[in-house]
């Protein structure tokens, strides 16, 4: 039995989950929750966010977010990627910056325009 | 002033952070044209520009969103208006008459008048010397929100060895962002015995990388000359007193502070507009009018939020009451109800409630002031009489609540109404 806090929302539920179980998940107030206390411990997933260098603005710096989440163990190997990456200005919301990130299937795309 | 009348405004909104694009677009979807937003950085979206984290939207968005994402969904939401948004332009001063002094590179200054205000100019950061800290002064020492600026907009590191003060959210946040970025974080350290961040930034940018938190602790000690060599942490006792023996050496070169943020209202005394001293921001009515008929205030200059939705929502109050008042003028009002803390609460926002002017329901904020692990129950009184009563499974500072209450329950108010909180172990 594995005891964990929800961070779905901010209500913060403290959950167990009982891997002998199935990964059975108790102390949750919703399905999210369920979902994530499984999740959590089976194969823990973050969003992770960063920053690219940029080119060609008065901007220097465009944020960058996993368009969906990845391995919390791949969370460095990730940002390794953009280390040596610079984007010519303009950039759009949602335009990606580094595709396939690690094999995950996720992409680092960016979360704002730069003109 | 011979253009003084082109210069009168439906509405102009100080600040273009979330609080101000929100009030600004529902004041225009209620049907005011005239709208003027002044925003003193060189591009909207106020703090959210560097919050590029996610998390940002659940509430309002069901969905999650950085900072910048959620700030761009309004600032295209204003873009599709006729709000007009002056950057890099400075406020100087507001009167209580309603005249807004400004000055910017371009126009030089101008006084402007408006027929409505809503003041939303945020907060900002508590600093070593608000705390103050014994020490040398070195170079080094950053709040948590400057450190997120140099890092996620300069692309500055702001060092290598990390030492961070509170543990509000930015310093949680920045302590995984750093962490990530290749710093070492050697540890949070928090006087309280409890956190005041959200439990999901302790779980996801602590626990996640195994940086220690130190409640009940402080720093007693910065060390260096020209920059940060070290800093002394101790434990507390429950009078807050350093407890001798008990110092740990942190060889650090860098000290983030999250110790608090203040609303920001030099703007809202100037105006002789009445202040709470408890949330640091404006005494406010349902609407978010404030004691100044026709001047509105919302987001974080009237009180600290821990979700952006909220004070979205707040902007989006505060803009549809500044439409009311020009559109269907003042309206008499008999009844005004007083909001007071009870037992475990530190304050209300709104203060007041006046339920002539309400909707069928009003949201009330506040905080409490210690954390009940246990269920309680938030209990609302007047006089005599139970007006509501409310389970929560868990109630902590760091975490604001709200709570709604009908026009009904407002109006069968016999003087004040007092929310407390019973039960809950400590």
């Amino acid at each position: 039995m594995k005891q964990l806090i929800c961070i779905v929302c901010p209500k913060g539920c403290h959950l167990s989950v009982d891997e002998e179980k199935d990964f059975a998940v108790s102390g949750n107030s919703c399905k999210r929750g369920e979902t994530y206390g499984k999740m959590e411990i089976k194969d823990p997933q973050r969003i992770v966010t960063s920053t690219v260098a940029v080119t060609g603005s008065v901007y220097v710096r465009c944020p960058v977010k996993t368009d969906k989440t990845i391995s919390k163990r791949l969370m460095f190997e990730a940002m390794k990627t953009l280390d040596r990456i610079t984007v010519p200005a303009p950039i759009r919301l949602g335009q990606i910056i580094v595709k396939n990130v690690c094999n995950t299937g996720a992409n680092f795309i960016a979360t704002r325009d730069i003109r | 002033m011979s253009e003084s009348s082109n210069k009168i405004y439906d509405l102009i909104v100080i600040g273009a952070g979330p609080a101000g694009l929100a009030a600004a677009v529902e004041a225009w979807n209620k049907g005011l044209k005239k709208i003027l937003v002044v925003e003193r950085a060189k591009e909207a979206g106020g703090i959210l520009m560097q919050c590029i984290h996610n998390g940002f939207g659940l509430h309002y968005f069901k969905e999650e969103l950085t900072g910048p994402e959620y700030a761009e969904r309004f600032i295209d939401m204003a873009g599709k208006t006729g709000i007009e948004i002056r950057l890099d332009t400075m406020v100087l001063e507001i009167t209580s008459d309603k005249y807004v002094h400004i000055v910017n590179t371009i126009h030089g200054y101008e006084i402007l008048q408006g027929k409505t205000i809503v003041l939303a100019m945020g907060c900002r950061e508590r600093t070593r010397g608000a705390i103050g800290i014994p020490g040398t002064r070195p170079a080094g020492i950053y709040t948590a929100g400057t450190a997120q600026r140099l890092l996620n907009i300069e692309g500055y590191m702001p060092g290598k060895r990390i030492l961070i003060l509170g543990s509000g959210d930015i310093g949680l946040i920045m302590a995984r962002r750093l962490t990530l970025e290749g710093a070492q974080v050697l540890a949070c350290v928090e006087l309280l015995p409890y956190s005041g961040g959200l439990t999901r930034n302790i779980v996801q940018c602590l626990y996640d990388f195994d940086i220690p938190l130190y409640l009940s602790h402080t720093i007693t000690e910065i060390k260096g000359e020209r920059r940060v060599s070290g800093a002394v942490v101790m434990k507390l006792d429950e009078h807050r007193k350093p407890i001798p023996g008990t110092e740990i050496d942190f060889d650090c070169d860098t000290i983030l502070l999250s110790v608090g943020l203040i609303p920001e209202n030099e703007l809202t005394k100037k105006a002789a507009i009445t202040m709470d001293p408890r949330t640091k921001g404006a005494v406010v009515y349902e609407n978010r009018e404030t004691s100044v008929p026709g001047i509105f205030a919302c987001g974080n200059a009237v009180h600290v939020h821990d979700l952006v939705d909220f004070v979205t929502e707040e902007g989006q109050l505060a803009g549809a009451g500044a439409a009311n008042y020009v559109l269907a003028g003042e309206k008499d009002t008999e009844q005004v109800v007083e909001l007071t803390n009870g037992n475990d609460v530190g304050y209300t926002v709104p203060q007041h409630i006046r339920p002539g002017k309400m909707e069928n329901s009003v949201g009330v904020y506040f905080r409490v002031r210690s954390v009940h692990k246990e269920p309680s129950v938030i209990s609302i009184v007047s006089g005599s009489k139970e007006l509501a009563r409310l389970k929560r499974d868990h109630l902590a500072p760091g975490e604001m609540e709200r709570i709604s209450l009908t026009k009904e329950q407002i109006r069968s108010a016999t003087g004040k109404i007092s929310i407390s909180i019973e039960g809950g172990s400590k």
